[in-house]
């Protein structure tokens, strides 16, 4: 993936380049990472008694590799309890891993204290799902996106006032409402909010963490294209985790899918989408509904009803922990769990940890038979 | 003529609200008609007006509060200037409602089983051994697995998806003719949101019940409507057979949905395509059409959309219901020749 070109968001022609298929190997065509996760964890324990004994873990993160790529987008998708949300936690180091490591511009960070974090979170910065929860109701708006410069320490060159009201121009509001509160914005306008007070300091890597799940569809198609522009104009890099596969794909230049702790597939964008190897991602993929009454019968034959509920991550099953769902699972899906490495005619760029990858116009089963829907 | 032959016949509802800051018009001047057996989708954002609705067709405004006023006929009987009792009879056993987030919906301290019989002993004079066993067949209807000992778990202890499965239930329990889901799928995740539209679809069959889904999602109302009404600033806007409005849509407000939503089953575009602005606020609603604000086709109006509230007329042909000042052909050419090609745009 080249690195993208700093592009006038106003000239109608501005959108991104096609990422192209990677020759010699993923490390040649892409930019360097900004990132690198190796065998994450995050286990949380659940403890019994006065003692508070250790007795179990949620395995919410149970080891996982990818890499981010300057000024790519990094989509992370998967559904409740996969740990993408963790995920998120922990490469902006809210949180702590308990396993593997976080590398950020070369330099570990896994453990690092928060004093020596600090300083760090000049170039890495997240938008948070929830517009409420995620201001503060008691600071002016004015207060919210200046704090990174006060916290920070930086300096700017007509004053931090006049630095917050260029972040809000830049987002879509109105620099006079630099003294309002956020309860007198609405959701989408509280989301930029976010977004003015994430790109303050101009971060080299954002975590963005369901950024529009909790916005009305046409605010929602607003700040994806906010955060487009904002992205081709500086460069940005993004993590973009969310559950919507539509607005992934429309954002995303590669693409992480995760089931119950651990990533299942990655591949580019267009390979996810056009050929999905792992049997989840099959099911992720058939599930969303197509807003087209003419498909609806024939988007219910080929839809793959998965049975049962997502096992407990306090006692993942072994092997593959999908197997317990699994149409195509067999004998050695619950021996030996299968690495996350390409698969079939796959480039090194799709992998999919499965012992039995989907083949395209593989008879699936799942499916209801023709003429059986209701 | 009172009467009418459809099962459920909305006419010029208004729910209007009086609020220290003025009046809020969420739904003002709403009509519509529905048969059993068929599906109805409404849909539109925050503020639309489309959970008030339904809230409103069950009698569950607080009249303290509320001023509604219109017709609401579910088959034969009026239900606006009915007596709070007779709607009360007619809750769960002639209409129920599906809500969105089942953990608010139902009481944490009763188990499911409790609940489920409780509903169902209001209307049905059965002991409770008769009112169990029913309940426990209704959550093996729907799909949860060991009902028999599920039956005495308590909400917390489902899943999501098995909650919003147990709260189907609830609903169903009493053989309800019409049904109202209230973004029953929203809270949940795609796979489990197929399944629970596989359910109901399969359920709507088998007992033959009126359904109105509300929804924000345009999949989910293509996936299981029979007829589409979009609704915005508390009005209908468009109205019609689900083929039609997806095809062959004529308000530009639904023009506007269907730009905003990136789709798996088209190519990848550049840009979406949102509506500008922002929705109104109910209490302030802009003057003549209330979506003229945000339209790009208001200058073609040549000031009525500013002005003149729209009434509902006819489109394309059939049952196709548009409430905009612009003609329809007019309407047509700007969808076929402007807006379509843009959407499918690779």
């Amino acid at each position: 993936m080249t690195e993208r070109d700093r592009l006038n968001p106003t000239t109608p022609d501005a959108g991104r380049d096609p990422s192209p298929t990677p020759v010699g190997g993923v490390a040649a065509t892409r930019g360097e990472a900004v990132l690198s996760v190796q065998g994450l964890e995050k286990h949380f324990p659940i403890t019994k008694g006065v003692l508070r004994r250790a007795v179990g873990a949620v395995r919410a993160v149970d080891g996982i590799d990818f890499e981010v790529f300057k000024g790519e987008t990094l989509g992370l998708v998967g559904e409740s309890g996969c740990g993408k949300s963790t995920t998120g936690r922990l490469l902006t180091r809210l949180l702590e891993p308990t396993g593997g490591t976080i590398v950020f511009e070369g330099r570990d960070i896994s453990h690092l204290r928060p004093g020596q974090m600090r300083p760090l979170r000049r170039d890495m910065q997240m938008i948070f799902q929830d517009p409420f929860s995620s201001l503060n109701p008691r600071h002016t708006v004015g207060t919210i996106v200046g704090a990174p410069f006060r916290i920070q320490r930086v300096k700017t060159e007509h004053g931090i006032k006049r630095a917050v009201q260029d972040l809000l121009k830049l987002v879509g509001l109105n620099p006079e409402h630099y003294n309002r509160y956020p309860h007198e914005f609405s959701g989408g306008q509280r989301q930029r909010i976010g977004i003015a007070r994430t790109l303050a300091l101009r971060p080299k890597l954002i975590v963005a963490d369901e950024p529009v799940s909790a916005l009305d569809v046409s605010i929602q198609a607003q700040v994806v294209n906010l955060l487009d522009d904002l992205q081709n104009e500086f460069g940005l890099t993004y993590v973009f985790i969310a559950h919507d596969l539509s607005v992934v794909r429309h954002i995303s230049d590669r693409v992480a899918v995760m089931y119950l702790g651990k990533v299942v597939e990655i591949a580019d964008r267009d390979a996810l989408y056009a050929s999905p190897r792992h049997p989840y991602t099959v099911a992720l993929m058939s599930a969303v509904p197509v807003p087209d009454p003419r498909r609806r019968d024939r988007a219910q034959r080929e839809r793959v009803l998965l049975t049962g509920d997502v096992p407990s991550p306090i006692n993942p099953p072994s092997g593959c922990r999908f197997r317990t769902r699994c149409w195509k699972a067999q004998d050695i899906c619950a021996t030996e769990e299968p690495p996350l490495v390409p698969r079939l005619d796959d480039p090194a760029s799709h992998q999919t940890a499965c012992h039995f990858p989907v083949v395209e116009g593989e008879e699936v089963a799942g499916r209801r038979p023709a003429g059986a829907s209701a | 003529m009172s009467e009418d032959h459809s099962f459920l016949d909305v006419r010029d509802l208004r729910i209007h609200f009086r609020t220290d800051d003025g009046l809020v018009r969420s739904v003002d001047g709403l009509s519509f008609r529905l048969e059993r057996g068929r599906t109805l989708g409404i849909v539109g954002e925050s503020g639309s007006g489309k959970s008030v609705t339904s809230l409103g067709i069950l009698g569950l405004h607080n009249k303290r509060n509320a001023q509604v006023s219109g017709e609401i006929w579910l088959e034969g009987a009026e239900l606006v200037n009915s007596p709070p009792e007779a709607v009360r009879k007619l809750r769960g056993r002639k209409m129920a409602m599906i809500f969105q987030d089942p953990l608010s919906a139902m009481h944490p301290y009763y188990t499911v089983g409790k609940q489920i019989i409780e509903a169902y002993r209001v209307h049905n004079n059965v002991s409770k051994a008769v009112a169990r066993k029913h309940a426990i067949d209704m959550l093996g209807r729907v799909g949860i697995p060991q009902p028999a000992r599920r039956v005495d778990d308590y909400p917390h202890q489902f899943s999501g998806g098995m909650r919003q499965r147990a709260m189907i239930a609830m609903a169903l329990s009493c053989d309800p003719e019409l049904l109202i889901a209230d973004e029953p799928t929203t809270a949940l995740d795609v796979t489990v949101q197929a399944q629970i539209l596989d359910l109901m679809r399969t359920l709507q069959h088998e007992f033959n019940s009126a359904l109105i889904i509300i929804t924000h999602d345009l999949g989910v109302v293509a996936e299981l409507s029979d007829e589409v009404l979009v609704m915005y600033g508390g009005r209908c806007v468009e109205f019609g057979p689900a083929t039609t409005v997806f095809d062959r849509p004529e308000h530009p407000y639904t023009w506007g949905l269907l730009g905003s939503m990136p789709r798996l089953d088209r190519g990848v575009t550049d840009r979406l395509l949102p509506i500008a602005g922002t929705p109104p606020s109910m209490i302030n609603l802009p003057s003549g059409c209330h979506f003229h604000p945000r339209c790009a086709y208001e200058p073609r109006t040549g000031g009525l959309g500013r002005t003149v509230p729209p009434e509902l007329n006819r489109a394309g042909g059939g049952s196709h219901l548009v409430r905009c000042h612009l003609p329809s052909d007019e309407r047509q050419r700007i969808w076929s020749q402007e807006v379509k090609p843009k959407l499918e745009a690779q």
